[in-house]
């Protein structure tokens, strides 16, 4: 199996950064604030890689939906060994009721656009932890998907996938052209080192617009309010099973 | 010792001892390629702390025999290590001359936080000087300085009063003119500025080595290695660093620069002035109630919690950018002598402060950090230049104590340098006795502006608290030499030593009774280290390394009841017994590190060294 992968790589809120709410409970805040490379679109752009070292396909693209911001992602996609890269721009209100059912539509489109034979992406954004995305692609480009792949191996014209599932490992032999989602144990992605940085400056990013794509923005859901996890409460310490219950009793619960 | 040792092994006999020592873990007994066996032998219940390689070299280290360890290389004209106000303004100001000369210039500039402004921490009031040289329509371009100063209150606090001293004009605590602002989104604005007059900006790569000529003269950096595991051996995702060459390197590494410490040795740039001391300072921003929201009001304290033998202060600046948003900190002077102090405790219960406290009432606190400040002044200015680069911003230390203002020196020390190198570095002919180019111009230059004559005249300000009378007797001496008579007093006033050997042994203090945090207002450290939002790779040596793992127990411990574990804004040192038998031992969270560079100052055992991280790690500061 030769040619096209498309990894999508989202720019997200790091880990480890603590988030704040806005004032006006919209959504939290993000100006200024510290992101970088969904950890598990940094799996997917490795195995992307790997696979191309391994001379089992031919091109990596690197494709991101977002604000401007999302170059400098795509920018380490390239410097960890893609080869050109595609940003879809999508801005302001926009970027902000962007999810799953829209990207997935662009990411179908590109997908036709560039005859990619297979799509590589990471199970799910740490954002908003939806893990939707895979497989709206795949079901709106009627391919099979191999989704929390632990393991990838191309067979001929098959992929076999080693799934986690809650019972254990799924193994599974899907047809190509196909999904793929990534989950943690696939691989340990390599660092985005200088030199690489500096080479992937020369290497393209295509921008792209949904319209160009037929793709509609407008999202189905509506954010009605955000807040933060309500505070925990200190818990209390209660001598004897009498005490339990008066307690239990006193507060409703029983 | 150990070479002999070693060659009297047989082949096999090292095959063996290989798989031996990747078999073993942290707490294991030492590797045995190393000099900390000879301890090992004595004290074998010392458990391994440190692994870096800066302590434990990996020529002589089995694990690393067959790994490749050569470099890429690339040239640059100038290549800055340290993106902030120094290092941006400098690298901006060599554009502009690039661009208005008509002639080509590679500027480098590697950061090790992963955004600029990310490892970006001051109070701060700034003032506009330099930020104007260098971009006279700022305004225009739209940098953040939005909140000029309105009111100036300065107090002298009891444990439950204030006493108001005014604020004259001609005393350096003074801020007519000068505007409040977050420093992280200036140096990100500075940043933006920056890439577009065509400087390589590399925020993410840390610079962990200097490299030198044949002739000794410095010929560039090199950035950090990637993939070292905690143990010190290589994994499997290892790469080596790059190496940035230049014609001439600038270091604006901030505060007790890491690299900077070994240019000290390296070329005896010490040796006419007298050593750095430091204070720490701790910040929070909070979203305050709007009722209590004075934007411009701009506030300093002195007095309680701290005793009129230490040295240190707090402001809170209310700044006016659309939220009621306050800046607020607390500064302790690191020569302080009891090891019981904890800075961050002395911050937590100023805060408690009625008059304080009634501006934090109903507010919400929405980040912490932390970071060393210069307060040695005029008396600890260090030489500037040396073959191949030259010191510039908080790292050789251009702070005006009194004011607590050294961003805008810092800034024009970049500049400085800028404007004294650019015609050296794009001369036809390269006239240099050394393959780096030595700019001694730069330091001339400093001596004649405008950061020299502001210095000087503050220079025995900060020196003059070392008195009977402490704080009072400094407050009278600025009232007089400075207020009266400008500084221009023809003695110059020492400071005492290196902040590190002030501390008394814990015998012959007396342990300080902190409140605990009441979880609104004042809070405990951890939850305060969250907000920082630093993190590391786990998987890496820690970059705290000791020169020596047994003295923290041994001195620190035994004489000074362990002070890293107080003076530590971010919880890394600890304590804790040792899991079989009697004894504690130092556990190092280095994940946790916030990169004030405390420690290194004030170890009184100066054992601890610290290196920088894998670039990008740190904390996640967002314009503080």
């Amino acid at each position: 199996m030769s040619g096209r992968v498309l990894v999508g790589v989202k720019r997200v809120i790091d880990y480890a950064v603590k988030i704040r709410v806005k004032p006006d409970h919209t959504g939290v805040v993000t100006d200024g604030v510290k992101h970088s490379m969904n950890p598990f679109c940094e799996i997917a752009v490795e195995e992307a890689v790997k696979l191309k070292e391994k001379k089992l396909i031919k091109e990596v693209v690197a494709v991101s939906c977002g604000p401007q911001q999302s170059q400098e992602t795509i920018r380490t996609a390239l410097a960890m060994g893609a080869d050109r890269g595609i940003h879809v721009e999508v801005s302001g209100k926009d970027y902000d009721s962007l999810g799953p059912l829209q990207v997935s539509k662009i990411l179908a489109a590109l997908a036709k656009k560039e005859e990619a034979q297979l799509i590589i992406l990471g199970k799910q954004a740490i954002d908003d932890d939806c893990n939707q995305t895979g497989q709206m692609t795949a079901a709106l480009l009627d391919w099979p998907q191999g989704t929390f792949a632990s393991e990838v191996s191309l067979e001929a014209e098959k992929i076999k996938v080693v799934r986690e599932i809650d019972g254990g490992l799924e193994t599974i032999k899907i047809n190509t052209p196909a999904v793929l989602t990534a989950d943690l144990r696939l691989n340990t992605p390599r660092y985005a080192t200088l030199p690489n940085i500096m080479k992937a400056k020369k290497k393209k990013i295509a921008n792209v617009k949904p319209a160009d794509l037929g793709v509609d923005l407008t999202s189905r859901l509506e954010v009605l309010r955000v807040d933060e996890p309500p505070q925990r409460e200190a818990g209390v310490k209660v001598e004897t099973v009498e005490d339990l219950v008066a307690k239990l009793k006193d507060t409703g619960k029983i | 010792m150990l070479a002999p040792f070693a060659t009297v092994f047989s082949l096999a006999a090292h095959r063996c001892i290989r798989t031996l020592t990747t078999l073993q873990t942290d707490h294991v007994v030492p590797q045995l390629y190393t000099h900390v066996h000879r301890r090992a032998c004595s004290s074998l219940s010392t458990p391994r702390i440190t692994t870096h390689y800066t302590i434990h070299p990996r020529d002589k280290d089995p694990r690393w025999q067959d790994i490749e360890m050569e470099r890429f290389a690339d040239e640059a004209d100038v290549v800055i290590v340290g993106g902030g106000p120094a290092g941006l303004s400098a690298a901006i100001r060599l554009k502009q001359l690039a661009n208005q000369h008509q002639k080509e210039l590679r500027v480098c500039l590697v950061e090790k936080a992963s955004q600029l402004g990310a490892h970006t921490l001051s109070g701060a009031c700034l003032e506009p000087s330099a930020l104007t040289e260098l971009f006279p329509d700022w305004k225009e371009r739209g940098a953040p300085l939005n909140t000029p100063v309105t009111d100036d209150v300065f107090s002298i606090f009891t444990e439950k009063h204030r006493i108001p001293v005014p604020i004259l004009p001609g005393l350096p605590m003074r801020n007519h003119g000068n505007y409040i602002v977050r420093l992280g989104n200036l140096v990100r604005w500075l940043g933006e500025q920056a890439e577009e007059l065509g400087v390589e900006l590399y925020p993410g790569y840390a610079a962990s080595e200097v490299l030198f000529h044949e002739d000794r003269s410095v010929k560039g950096i090199a950035t950090n290695d990637v993939g070292i595991a905690k143990d010190g051996s290589p994994k499997d995702v290892f790469e080596r660093g790059m190496e940035l060459h230049a014609k001439v390197t600038l270091f604006g590494e901030g505060c007790h620069g890491h690299l900077a410490k070994q240019l000290y040795k390296q070329f005896n740039l010490r040796e006419n002035c007298e050593p750095q001391t430091y204070a720490i300072g701790l910040k929070e921003l909070w979203v305050i109630d709007e009722k209590k929201w004075r934007p411009g009001r701009a506030e300093h304290s002195v007095g309680w919690p701290l005793d009129r033998h230490t040295y240190g202060g707090s402001f809170l600046y209310h700044l006016n950018e659309g939220e009621p948003m306050v800046a607020l900190g607390f500064v302790v002077g690191l020569d302080y002598s009891n090891p019981y102090l904890s800075p961050f405790k002395e911050f937590q219960r100023w805060k408690h402060h009625p008059f304080v406290e009634s501006t934090l009432e109903g507010g919400q606190r929405i980040a912490y950090g932390a970071r060393a400040l210069n307060e040695g002044g005029f008396q600890s200015i260090p030489k500037l230049t040396f073959p191949g680069g030259l010191l510039i911003g908080c790292s050789p230390g251009f702070m005006n104590v009194p004011k607590i203002k050294g961003t805008h020196t810092a800034m024009k020390s970049g500049i400085l340098a800028a404007e004294a190198l650019f015609p050296k570095v794009t001369a036809e002919n390269l006239d240099s006795e050394t393959a780096g180019l030595h700019v001694p111009e730069y330091s001339d230059n400093l001596k004649t502006s405008s950061v020299w004559k502001e210095l000087r005249s503050v220079r025995n300000i900060r020196p003059s608290f070392h008195n009977p009378l402490g704080l009072y007797g400094g407050m009278v001496y600025t009232g007089i030499f400075y207020w009266i008579l400008r500084g221009k007093e023809p003695w110059t006033l020492k400071h005492c030593g290196i902040d590190a050997n002030q501390l008394k042994p814990a015998k012959d203090c007396t342990p300080i009774e902190y409140p605990k945090p009441d979880g609104k207002i004042s809070f405990d450290l951890l939850s305060s280290v969250a907000l920082s939002g630093t993190n590391h790779e786990g998987d890496q040596p820690p970059h705290l390394t000791l020169k020596d793992d047994s003295v923290p127990v041994a001195r620190n411990l035994a004489i000074y009841d362990g002070p890293e574990q107080r003076f530590c804004p971010a919880g890394v040192y600890e304590y804790v017994p040792v899991e079989t038998g009697d004894g504690m031992r130092l556990q190092i969270n280095a994940q946790n590190c916030v990169h004030c560079k405390t420690c290194d100052i004030k170890d009184p055992s100066q054992n601890i060294n610290w290196v920088v991280p894998e670039g990008g790690g740190g904390p996640a500061y967002n314009g503080m």
